[in-house]
């Protein structure tokens, strides 16, 4: 613990444990991803699923024991994800208070600049998802436990649905550079497989953005219904 | 050629500055940038206004102190070269040039073009130094160093330590500079003991001295008069958190 402390004490150490709590995140996105994708497997697979992810290793474990466990791992990962990228933006901010008449964009990744605003929009995006999907409170006819009929029910206003493919594209830009730039922050930038980072980051947000606007997609083409 | 400049003109740190517009008449292409703007200031002397104050040396790219930031680029348009390597030629005839200082709240505008790059200074204290024992010169090559890490240590090395880095860099980071000073003695086995402190140590005061946080942008690869990669971050950056590993305990 109090090497992780001893991180967050400089500008560096900051960024590397961003890096690890992004990962975090990434790690559960392509499970939730997964997940997600069971829907196809028609409604019975994919409440069978939902209800299993409660009461995984019962009777050794208590019922929504792996649940919590998980869900406060990526909600630690998560808050201090969005607390070190508040306090490093509030730094580099702080470090240029004039701003140039004239700049040019030299930086040789155009998503880099979306990272702060792009992370906002994840943000508000998270919360409405979580008032949606998992409680209900946003969601027009909620059902507790009846996971595919929450899914298709919720997506079914194109509305929402938009909105669900546009939370994918912050996402998966964010994921774009997030996963490229984390090589970089972990000093793992070797020449050798330098070549290999940048496809490696656009085919991770590329299966992640379409293994998620899949989903609504699929229920507004009526692929995917009651 | 003629220009049209846009200059950034400031009297002191404290006190607010503007841009003033100067036509630059018969310029030679041939001139450098710097020897542009003495011709500018040989006008302005002579019609007895103040001369735009900026800062240079060497006049041949070894310096440092020439950085002002040239139509929104750090060095201007060429890439590769310190102002005072760049020559009118690379412009067009009849171009405006804004021409601006760094900004940087660590680099605070002493007057017009030239500002207090005392914060790097400070960063080498902190660390970018080695430990010899003095005494008679050791036989030449009785330290054997692999070639590929001479060669790497001799491109850290090249860092001139003039600011283009922070200059370009959104955040105004210095992680660039900091990144080639901790690699190229870092890299080397006179580097080695203090290897680890030295790069916390660098680090902590590059962020007590008011940079910014480095977002991987790579824009200051690009600004760098001396071509120096952002890979020397990621080898800065896994040297701090083995540093940091080594140094908290747990
Ligand atoms: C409130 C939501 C979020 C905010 C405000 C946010 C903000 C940021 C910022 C400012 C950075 C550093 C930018 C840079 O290095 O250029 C960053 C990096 C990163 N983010 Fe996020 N983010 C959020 C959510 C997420 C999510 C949901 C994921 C996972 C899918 C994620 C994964 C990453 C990764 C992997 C990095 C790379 C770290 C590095 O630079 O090495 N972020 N984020
Ligand atoms: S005057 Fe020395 S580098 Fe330009």
């Amino acid at each position: 613990m109090r090497r992780v402390s001893a991180l967050a004490h400089t500008s560096v150490g900051k960024k590397v444990l961003m890096a690890v709590t992004g990962f975090i995140w990434f790690g559960f996105l392509v499970g939730h991803m997964a997940g997600n994708l069971k829907a196809f497997t028609g409604a019975e697979h994919f409440d069978e699923y939902a209800h299993h992810l409660r009461v995984f290793g019962e009777p050794m474990v208590p019922p929504m024991g792996f649940l919590w466990t998980f869900r406060l791992l990526v909600l630690v990962a998560f808050v201090g994800h969005v607390i070190l990228a508040w306090q490093t933006s509030r730094g580099s901010h702080a470090a240029r208070q004039v701003a140039y008449r004239k700049q040019e964009h030299l930086s040789f990744s155009r998503a880099s600049g979306f990272m702060r605003w792009g992370g906002v929009a994840i943000l508000v995006f998270v919360i409405f998802h979580l008032l949606h999907m998992t409680t209900g409170q946003l969601h027009p006819d909620f059902v507790e436990g009846a996971a595919y009929a929450n899914l298709v029910g919720g997506l079914s206003s194109p509305v929402v649905a938009g909105l669900y493919v546009l939370a994918m594209v912050a996402v998966s830009a964010h994921l774009y550079h997030g996963l490229w730039s984390l090589f970089q922050t972990v000093g793992a930038a070797h020449p050798k497989y330098h070549a290999a980072r940048r496809p490696l980051a656009v085919a991770a947000a590329l299966v992640i953005f379409f293994g998620f606007i899949s989903i609504p997609v699929a229920v507004l083409t009526g692929v995917l219904t009651f | 050629m003629n220009f049209t400049l846009h200059v950034w003109r400031q009297d002191g740190p404290e006190v607010p500055g503007g841009f003033e517009t100067y036509e630059a008449r018969d310029i030679s292409e041939h001139m450098s940038f710097l020897e542009m703007l003495d011709l500018v200031n040989e006008g302005l002397t002579h019609d007895g206004h103040e001369p735009v104050a900026f800062e240079h040396d060497c006049r041949e790219g070894i310096c440092g102190s020439c950085g002002m930031m040239i139509n929104g680029v750090p060095h201007g348009p060429k890439g590769m070269v310190a102002t005072c390597q760049l020559h009118m030629r690379s412009f067009r005839d009849g171009d405006e040039i804004w021409i601006e200082p760094w900004r940087a709240t660590a680099f605070p505008v002493l007057r017009d073009l030239a500002v207090d790059r005392g914060a790097l200074d400070r960063i080498i204290d902190a660390g970018g130094y080695i430990s010899v024992r003095t005494g008679s010169p050791q036989d030449a090559n009785a330290l054997l160093i692999r070639k590929e890490d001479a060669d790497l240590a001799m491109d850290a090395a090249q860092c001139i330590g003039c600011g283009a880095c922070v200059a370009a860099c959104p955040n105004a980071s210095a992680m660039l500079f900091t990144a080639a000073k901790v690699s190229h003695l870092g890299l080397l086995p006179q580097g080695q003991p203090e290897r680890y402190t030295r790069v916390l140590d660098m680090v902590t005061q590059h962020d007590r001295e008011g940079f910014g946080n480095c977002t991987n942008h790579g824009a200051c690869q690009e600004a760098c008069p001396k071509g120096i990669s952002v890979d020397f971050i990621a080898r800065l950056n896994r040297d701090l958190v083995v540093s940091t590993w080594k140094t908290a305990g747990d």
